[in-house]
């Protein structure tokens, strides 16, 4: 432990630009994971946010959590409020009204910004090829507003809008795969990351921030509150969900698909138990959940190459 | 200054003006009556005729949201819209204003679905009326033209900082091919200066827009936007006043015609003021004490100019070209209604809907409504509305 002050910086800006005092829920991963990111970024970023928990936590007037320029403006719209940002700095730059500068541009939502209300202006945004990094932090329902189910639900899963009941299993579809369909956008780069890696997190964000065109960010960002956790559960889940192969911790440049860890893959019931979300599950629901992972992740398996993983131990 | 005057499509006099005000970011999405606005500033860029950013989004919602972050960093920034597009941006049509971002739009009036229409009226500008936004409406494709600088240089005055909306009536104004004279560039220049915005996004200086706000906070807000939009209307006269001295085009936010003497006038907004003119000089002609008074200014609402324009007149025949369903008629009458109520000696009010998606207006439709009027004033039946030229 006596290594870590002399150490630490050398790998991390000390520097905080998502400051304490904000309002985020006991053991909030998505929290942690904003941190994380903004420590990768720098100062020198614009970030714009959708509407949701984050936005809600950190920017109470008159008060604000962020050290960097930030902005909301609505729930489906930051990624192109980022592009207006973008375009209009690299209009005044040319025209040398201000001075050039590098700057990263990031726009940052939730999985119902990402997934659902805010798809088209997420795909408008990467289809026109803006240098700008999106940033989903999944959590996987509308958390802040009370636990309502997304297209980022994942199957069995209760939420209060897809309740577990005597005739339901709870949310009865699967989660829509957003990486995917950032990828087939053919953006230069798209991963997959989780604060429960911290390093390959913000290695991540660091290679998005230098690459130049558009970059798509799928944080996995443990949500106790709304997974029916203890507080202090959070890392450990994110590693499970990692462990279980539930959420493989992947990157896709240029359309290669590199895999950064392959772990041991324990069972998805050693993941699933625990979770009040899903404690309704029978054997026979977590042998169908187990069946689809084991197909999605074969699958990946086929088409990507090792990447990476020196951070991912 | 430039004399040279110009036959050209008002859609396209407009986008001229935006390229010399020298704006850093269009966002553009297509929309029938405004296409020929953004068309032309996309070929003004790929030509290299204009420095600026050409954002083709994929929706209103996006041309909007884009408007945003761009206004945010200090960016000149132009948009232009119609009808179900407005409706489509109306969500951060509502946001730009209370963040106090100087975005300037061009809105090619245009009716509201259903059942589908791609003509004019201004059922589209009256669903946003309360948005907090600066509302001119022009008249002609010269003051289209004009306008178009006087918006940014109210929007971007420090005092200011809101967006500005420049109502035009599609197709009788986008479309119509007239005289336009033109202003110089040096003269662009002088009127409006570089903007520089003392509260931009950049990381130099971080600051945080468009936060979340408590109950214990979110009136203040409120009242602060509307101080913002009160406090809008000197600077719109000032910037006027300088228009005309450095043009010899003068613009104010109540005009009058032949109203000296008038006893019954028209108001009117937008095109249908020209028409109104030529009935206002037919009746004159027959010696009738007629006037017309034109409101430019929606937005912020010139009280009292108006009141000075309707002082001592016995009625007014109030046009609308939009409807509050189920309410007391058209909006501008029921603001005009509300505006002299309690007054001493207010002039009595007729109000008629008409010219609803681009049906015509003419003069002699003009003269018909007065007829019209005249008997519901002898006979003092002035409430509600007459939906004019109806088939039943």
């Amino acid at each position: 432990m006596n290594t870590i002050p002399i150490y630490a910086p050398l790998l991390l800006d000390k520097k905080e630009y998502l400051t304490s005092g904000h309002r985020a829920c006991q053991g909030c991963a998505e929290a942690l994971a904003v941190r994380l990111v903004m420590k990768a970024l720098g100062r020198d970023t614009i970030v714009a946010m959708a509407t949701g928990c984050m936005e809600i936590i950190s920017s109470s007037l008159p008060t604000t959590a962020w050290q960097v320029p930030w902005i909301h403006v609505a729930f489906e719209n930051a990624p192109a409020v980022i592009t207006g940002c973008e375009s209009g700095m690299k209009a005044m730059m040319r025209k040398k009204k201000i001075r050039e500068k590098k700057i990263n541009f990031v726009s940052m939502g939730g999985d119902g910004a990402t997934a659902d209300i805010g798809m088209g202006q997420l795909s408008g945004a990467m289809e026109r090829g803006h240098n700008c990094i999106y940033i989903c932090y999944d959590n996987e329902a509308y958390m802040n507003t009370g636990i309502q189910r997304s297209s980022s639900t994942p199957y069995g899963a209760t939420t209060t809008t897809t309740p577990a009941g005597h005739d339901t299993i709870g949310q009865m579809t699967n989660k829509k795969n957003m990486p995917k369909i950032a990828v087939a956008h053919e953006i230069p780069y798209v991963a997959t990351a989780c604060p429960s890696y911290p390093f390959d997190l913000i290695r991540k964000l660091k290679k998005a921030s230098e690459i130049n065109g558009p970059a798509y960010i799928h944080i996995m960002s443990v949500c106790p509150t709304g997974w029916r956790i203890d507080p202090d559960e959070a890392i450990k889940y994110g590693r499970l969900i990692v462990e279980s192969c539930v959420f493989p911790l992947y990157e896709v440049e240029n359309g290669e698909y590199y895999i950064n860890y392959i772990p041991e893959k324990i069972p998805v019931k050693e993941y699933l138990k625990g979770q009040g979300r899903f404690r309704h599950l029978k054997e026979s629901d977590i042998g169908r959940i187990q069946e689809r992972v084991d197909k999605e992740y074969s699958s990946l398996l086929k088409i990507a190459k090792t990447g990476d993983s020196s951070e991912c131990k | 200054m430039d004399k040279r005057t110009i036959g050209v499509e008002v859609s396209i006099a407009i986008a001229e003006a935006v390229a010399q005000a020298d704006v850093d970011l269009i966002a553009a999405y297509p929309i029938t009556p405004q296409t020929h606005i953004v068309e032309h500033l996309s070929e003004l860029v790929a030509e290299g005729r204009l420095d600026a950013e050409f954002v083709p989004v994929e929706s209103e919602h996006s041309a909007m949201s884009v408007c945003c972050g761009s206004s945010a960093v200090g960016a000149r920034t132009f948009t232009s819209t119609s009808s179900q597009g407005l409706a489509l941006m109306a969500e951060i049509f509502f946001i730009a204003p209370s963040m106090r971002l100087p975005i300037v739009m061009a809105l090619a009036n245009r009716s509201l679905s259903a059942p589908l229409s791609i003509w004019n009226d201004h059922s589209d500008v009256m669903m946003v009326r309360d948005a907090g936004w600066i509302h001119i409406f022009t008249e002609n494709g010269q003051d289209s033209y004009d306008n178009i600088f006087c918006s940014f240089r109210i929007a971007e005055d420090p005092a200011v900082m809101l967006p500005v909306a420049v109502n035009v009536d599609g197709f009788i104004l986008t479309h119509m091919i007239e005289p336009i004279k033109y202003v110089s560039d040096k003269l662009v220049k002088k009127y409006l200066p570089e903007f520089q915005m003392k509260d931009a996004l950049h990381p130099d200086s971080p600051l945080s827009m468009g936060c979340f706000a408590m109950p214990e906070i979110y009136t203040e807000t409120q009242k602060a936007r509307e101080e913002a939009v009160l406090g809008s209307y000197d600077v719109v006269v000032r910037a006027w006043k300088e228009w005309g001295e450095l043009t010899g085009r003068n613009y104010s936010p109540v005009e009058t015609y032949r109203t000296n003497d008038a006893d019954i006038c028209y108001v009117t907004m937008g095109s249908l003021s020209e028409n109104a003119m030529m009935a206002v000089d037919a009746l004159r002609n027959k010696g009738e004490k007629v006037g017309l008074i034109k409101i430019r200014l929606w937005r912020p609402f010139p009280f009292n100019d108006f009141f000075s324009a309707v002082n001592g007149k016995a009625g007014l025949i109030v046009i609308d070209r939009a409807m509050s369903f189920g309410g007391p008629g058209g909006p501008l009458a029921l603001e005009l209604r509300s505006a002299l109520y309690g007054k001493q000696s207010a002039p009595q009010i007729v109000n008629f809907i008409a010219g609803f998606a681009g049906r015509d207006v003419t003069r002699d439709d003009f003269m018909s409504i007065m007829i019209e009027a005249k008997t519901r004033f002898a006979k003092d039946d002035t409430s509600g509305y007459v939906f004019y030229g109806v088939r039943e």
